[in-house]
């Protein structure tokens, strides 16, 4: 299947959800869930890439550090992230994602603050791989 | 929820026995908000019951709902003597998140002269939503000494008086910050949000003091019907999301590490008389001390908009309350003081008459409570009162509290509408997210009203008066 995302309901939040073939398709429509948040995709350039490695054995632990340590990047750089790749071999994760930073023509959203452990859980649903988690906002 | 466990105290009090491992729970408010709260309040309360060394009862305000680890409006307190925690899902991502209420000094009918100019100016003048940074940059080595310095560093800066100091919590700085216990990624993120706002539920509104309900703590407070207040309501931004987020995981690994059997992993925690509890204070102070610094500049940043239209317009702090802090204060408890690291998760603290820490002018009559509602209805300013003490460790709401999802209320309305229906009304919304503005719905929060109610009813604070937005300004 391709990766897909979407969003259950949380009371003062909004939970993401991502699906994919693997566990590196669902962590990446993870992302794109949560960026989709912020920014309209379809209204960002991807003209510039933020990379993030870190290394964590725990794949739920390791979705939430992914979507961390992409919202700071994001925010250090005054980006709007769009388009998300991520490969991991032994606990090692190294991503890429795609952006341009923030100008009038992308309208803003609302801000996340952070990926919490909330409603966390990553695993195989069918033949898919699931990944999601409350996002604080 | 289901209240058929627990025993009525009275009208606003509903208790749980403690048993199994776990503590006495108390919720407060009326049946009808504690009947409307999702399930998940109750079993996340429950579960901050089971942490270790809590002393009294864990407890939700009135204005509860579904967090992650404590609910939003949970209050729990913890004795290091007794092995107590300090948990990072007490505190929240948005560390030291409150409101600064200012008084302008002006009335309604001054205000209505220049109110559409007033709320444009605010609208420029006030770093607000995604993709705005602050107009002050700083360097890492300021920032260090924001972190430790609060809003007494702000003022020394030349952002706003030193009186201001004397109505803010704990005089505008946190005791015990560590900025090393803070990460260079967090730091790199706040370098350019120092007096930034934000998005989601935080706003900057000005309002009118519609009715007063107690006359003497408005005398005290220095307001009176028809006068015109601002209320800053935001946190630590990228500062306290970084240190929250990472703090979040690895306590939650440390909890399992030092042998703590954590119900929910967001309950993430270590003993406070642990080094990775030590860590964590030290960086959660710094975190506070970026938010008290940073609400000081918007401060500062609001009275210069108001003087370039009000000339000569003083606007003063009433008060400046914060509601996602764990904090070291001696209570008493079964007759004998103790220091209890309390988690305030959503909810304000709420000192009552003669309490030393506040400043003189509030003395008789308690602290300043905001309990901040939706930019459609208002706000209520309260005082905190005696039975808060041994009730709740002086605790009380922090606002209306959400009553539907942000998914719901998109699917439910739409921004633009929104904001010309509450034009129409005659209350003024400057924001670039439609997206927010169709989440921050006045419908998808509870009757800040019956929150207000419920909270005095139940003996945490006082109402003392009901305030209607005019402007306000969202990220």
């Amino acid at each position: 299947m391709s990766a897909s995302f979407d969003y259950f309901d949380h009371d003062a939040d909004v939970g993401v959800v991502g699906r994919g073939a693997t566990i590196e398709r669902a962590f990446e429509a993870a992302a794109a869930a949560m960026f989709a948040i912020m920014a309209d995709p379809a209204a960002v350039r991807p003209i510039e890439t933020v990379r993030v490695e870190f290394v964590e054995t725990d794949p739920e632990f390791a979705l939430v550090t992914w979507l961390n340590r992409l919202l700071a990047e994001a925010r250090t750089r005054g980006l709007a992230l769009t388009r998300f790749r991520l490969r991991h071999e032994n606990g090692r994760w190294i991503g890429e994602a795609d952006g341009q930073p923030w100008h009038s023509g992308i309208v803003p959203g609302t801000e996340v603050k952070g990926a919490t452990l909330t409603g966390l859980r990553v695993g195989p649903v069918g033949m898919n791989v699931e990944a999601r988690c409350v996002v604080d906002v | 929820m289901d209240l058929s466990r627990f025993e009525p105290l009275d009208d606003f009090r509903w208790a749980l026995a403690g048993g199994a491992g776990r503590a006495p729970v108390i919720l407060y408010g009326d049946r009808e908000l504690l009947a409307a709260m999702d399930d998940k309040v109750l079993e996340q309360i429950g579960n901050v019951a089971r942490l270790p060394g809590l002393v009294g009862a864990a407890m939700t305000m009135p204005d509860a709902h579904w967090g992650y680890g404590f609910p939003i409006g949970g209050v729990a307190a913890f004795d290091a003597e007794q092995g107590g925690i300090v948990s990072a899902g007490g505190v929240g991502f948005d560390i030291s998140c409150g409101i600064r209420c200012l008084r302008t000094g002006l009335t309604l009918d001054k205000l209505a002269r220049k109110m559409k100019a007033l709320a444009d100016g605010l609208f420029v003048s006030i770093p607000a939503g995604l993709g705005r940074e602050g107009h002050l940059h700083v360097d890492p080595q300021t920032l260090d000494r924001v972190l430790a310095g609060g809003a007494q560093w702000a003022v020394e800066r030349g952002y706003g008086k030193p009186v201001d100091l004397e109505y803010i919590e704990d005089h505008g700085r946190a005791d015990g910050a560590d900025p090393t216990q803070v990460s260079a990624q967090a730091k790199a993120r706040q370098l350019g949000e120092m007096g930034t706002l934000g998005s989601g539920n935080h706003y900057l509104e000005v309002q009118v003091v519609d009715r007063v309900l107690d006359a003497e703590a408005a005398a005290a407070f220095g307001i009176a019907e028809g006068d015109v207040l601002v209320s800053i309501h935001c946190g630590s931004r990228g500062l306290g999301h970084q240190i929250g987020t990472e703090y979040l995981v690895s306590l939650a690994k440390a909890a399992a590490r030092l042998g703590i059997d954590l119900p929910d992993r967001e309950l993430a925690c270590a003993p406070i008389a642990s080094p990775e509890g030590q860590a964590y204070l030290g960086a959660m102070r710094a975190g506070i001390n970026c938010a008290l610094a940073n609400r000081q500049i918007l401060a500062y940043l609001t009275r210069r908009t108001f003087g370039h239209f009000f000339p000569g317009a003083d606007l003063e702090t009433l008060f400046d309350v914060s509601h996602n802090t764990c904090k070291a204060e001696p209570h008493r408890v079964d007759g004998r003081e103790r220091i209890l690291h309390v988690h305030r998760k959503g909810a304000t603290r709420a000192f009552g008459p003669g309490h030393p820490a506040l400043p003189e002018r509030y003395r008789a009559v308690g602290q300043p409570v905001i309990i901040g509602g939706s930019m459609g209805t208002g706000s209520y300013l309260l005082a905190g009162c005696a039975e808060g003490e041994a009730r709740a460790f002086s605790s009380a709401s922090h606002g209306a509290g959400r009553q539907m999802s942000r998914s719901a209320a998109l699917r439910r309305w739409r921004g633009r509408q929104l904001i010309d229906e509450l034009a129409e009304r005659g209350i003024l919304i400057r924001t670039e997210s439609m997206r927010g503005a169709a989440e921050e719905a006045p419908g998808a929060y509870k009757d800040v009203h019956r929150v207000a109610e419920a909270t005095e009813g139940a003996g945490l604070a006082r109402r003392v008066a009901f305030l209607r937005p005019k402007i306000c300004v969202k990220g």
